[in-house]
């Protein structure tokens, strides 16, 4: 028996206990909505059930019942991990912890009358508004490319059947043929992220199409763990790697989706497969909630409160809150501080002070793991890094393997924490 | 068993060497030596025999939980994956509380507080590692550098808050799960609270080897470090 996973005590007992609550009045619970149910949402809907013990009534809005993650979605593709491994449902959330979830679409935010319309009908008042709805693209921030084209030239940086395409078509590309990513520019969820998939893309042609091509166009100088992914690729897929960056044209590419090809500023290349990871923005509740200022939903560093509306509070890839990158563990950090805070705005609980985490593993091969990770705190009216590591070139094979197994035990964990 | 051991260690006692002496008194190292060689071999030829922990020759430089054929703890072998080599500083860390750097340790030993006698052992057991003469100069005088290795009895005795460590945990459970489990990560549930604060403050010393664990630990206080593990204590 664990002294704090409490069972949900019911309605009952949970109607009597909000009477010490003392920021609503006239209700029998504040309410807390959260729209996503991803490791920003999740985390934050558990925790605020879970951590009030039915002092909160907590709703989950999220259109997808099996959840895959984005993250490992890459090691799919290398032909790590089984796609069914990466989905999650929303069972335990309900029966464990007493979040009601509610499979539907926010469609909008009523910010004075503090509703949520949902897509079947119907709105969902709230107290307070949780939003984690991910990222979603910029629309012509690739010229030629839009959501239409994502079968033919598929972004594959959601998780499910995105990365199930992409993997299928590289498995399908003729004998010696191109695989072609037109990276995003900064800044976008997971930074590591497009360089992992071509650690991976590049770890499957190996085995099965040895000499197909991998071309990176890529708008940036430089990129995440640059080092560690460029000894990588030369250790384990000398030749196969070609990246061409803002200073040969990279910044200036369309496609063109019927053709199979790409316009690297005049050049015209023919390419069998095309992942377009276009300029990303804060999922589109947030700008129909009006918390964005431009692409991002700007936040405040201590509770991760939207600067617009202090109703709500954003979390994860669609906040601007500073140093942290987009990533599954940063909405998870950013999640557990806002749940706190809310809780106790709410009924009275200890607020401690913020702080934050990240850590993302990268796979190049197999087992030749590499990790990149800061410590971060509120500072200068930002979330600060404070400390930050990363692995180191030349490291022994012993250490890239536990780095890698690490990673597994960090996926069984992040999820568990968000799914119970 | 003992015989080889010690017969080649007078063999080797007759040219001591300067880089002996910088740590410790290689006579007296063997005197003490003899709290280790219940468990422990070391000199020429004892790879051979089975004890009940690994030889010791060629310790310094080496990776923790390398030596073949042994079966080490669980801990042993994830620290030494970290990347824990046995150096002057591992070492001394290692035989002055064995948990401080490896939780779950086999090495069933209470330690050796007295640092001058573990400086005597370790210059006897430098005596059977391969050139000792590479290891950097600046080592043996860096020993015994730190009178606090041993935790002061006030930080242990601090009474952790555990709603606030349950807070913080937070920050745990993104990676290890609160129902316990050690695939890739390990568990850190219901540890006995001292054993859980002596870990903490090893890796924000530095002393255990894991980036991650450092990071997290360097910003925590005394006192969050208890309420973690107030809070963990309790679990199941």
């Amino acid at each position: 028996m664990e002294l704090r996973r409490r069972t949900f005590i019911g309605a009952g007992a949970a109607a009597a206990a909000t009477l010490s609550a003392p920021m609503v009045m006239g209700q029998a619970r504040p309410r807390v909505v959260v729209v996503g149910g991803g490791s920003g949402g999740a985390t934050a809907a558990r925790y605020l059930a879970q951590d009030s013990e039915g002092a909160l009534d907590v709703t989950l809005i999220e259109p997808q019942r099996v959840y895959y993650t984005c993250y490992f979605s890459n090691l799919y593709i290398g032909g790590f991990q089984e796609m069914d491994a990466l989905g999650h449902t929303y069972g335990k959330l309900a029966s464990d912890f007493g979040v009601n979830v509610v499979h539907d679409w926010a469609v909008g935010v009523d910010n004075d009358a503090r509703t949520v319309a949902l897509a079947s009908g119907g709105s969902v008042p709230y107290d307070r508004l949780v939003l984690s709805p991910g990222i979603d693209f910029v629309d012509g921030s690739v010229p030629g490319w839009d959501v239409t084209a994502q079968d033919a030239m598929p972004h594959a940086y959601k998780g499910g059947t995105q990365a199930v395409l992409l993997k299928a078509q590289i498995e399908a590309m003729p004998e010696g043929g191109t695989y072609c990513m037109v990276a995003p520019p900064n800044p976008f969820r997971c930074p590591p992220g497009p360089y992992e998939r071509i650690s991976m893309v590049a770890h499957l042609l190996t085995q099965i199409n040895p000499t197909a091509k991998i071309l990176i166009v890529d708008p940036k100088e430089k990129f995440s763990k640059q080092g560690l992914f460029e000894e990588g690729w030369n250790n384990h897929y000398a030749g196969m790697v070609e990246r061409i960056g803002p200073d040969f044209g990279a910044a200036n590419v369309s496609v063109n989706p019927d053709a199979m090809e790409v316009d690297i500023d005049g050049t015209v290349e023919s390419v069998d497969v095309c992942n377009v990871i276009p300029a990303m923005k804060a999922g589109r509740i947030c700008e129909m909630a009006g918390v964005t200022d431009g692409n991002w939903a700007p936040v405040r560093p201590e509770n991760m409160q939207s600067r617009i509306d202090p109703n709500i509070t954003v979390l994860g890839d669609a906040s601007q809150q500073g140093d942290m990158p987009k990533s599954g563990f940063s909405a998870n950090s950013q999640a557990k501080v806002a749940a706190n805070a809310i809780r106790g705005e709410l009924t009275g609980s200890r607020v401690f002070p913020a702080r934050y985490s990240n850590t993302c593993w990268s796979l190049i091969s197999t087992e030749d793991g590499v990790k990149v990770g800061a410590a971060y705190e509120p500072a200068d009216d930002k979330i600060s890094s404070v400390s930050s590591f990363i692995s180191q070139t030349g490291e022994d094979a012993e250490l890239r393997k536990q780095t890698y197994e690490e990673s597994l035990g960090w996926y069984e964990g992040i999820t568990t924490d968000m799914f119970g | 068993m003992r015989g080889p051991a010690l017969s080649l260690a007078l063999a080797a006692l007759t040219a001591p060497a300067l880089w002996a002496e910088e740590i410790g008194d290689v006579e007296r190292g063997q005197e003490a030596f003899v709290l280790c060689s219940g468990c422990h071999l070391v000199g020429a030829g004892v790879e051979e025999f089975e004890m009940l922990g690994p030889h010791l020759n060629g310790i310094y430089g080496r990776r923790a939980g390398s030596v073949e054929g042994y079966a080490y703890s669980e801990g042993l072998d994830r620290m030494g994956s970290d990347g824990l080599f046995w150096t002057l500083e591992t070492l001394d860390a290692y035989i002055e509380n064995p948990t401080v750097l490896v939780s779950g340790t086999r090495m069933n030993f209470d330690g050796v507080p007295d640092a001058e006698e573990r400086a005597d052992i370790l210059a006897y057991l430098r005596l059977y590692s391969d050139n000792p003469r590479d290891i950097p100069e600046a080592e043996p005088t860096a020993l015994p550098t730190d009178p606090e290795l041993r935790l002061p009895p006030e930080v242990l005795a601090i009474e952790g808050d555990a709603e606030w460590g349950e807070f913080l945990a937070g920050e745990c459970l993104t990676c290890h799960l609160e129902a316990g489990g050690n695939e890739g990560i390990p568990s850190i549930v219901a540890w006995p609270e001292d054993l859980f604060v002596i870990a903490m403050h090893a890796y924000r010393r530095g002393l255990r080897p894991n980036p991650t664990m450092q990071m997290m630990t360097e910003r925590l206080s005394d006192e969050e470090i208890a309420a973690l593990a107030a809070y963990f204590a309790q679990l199941e």
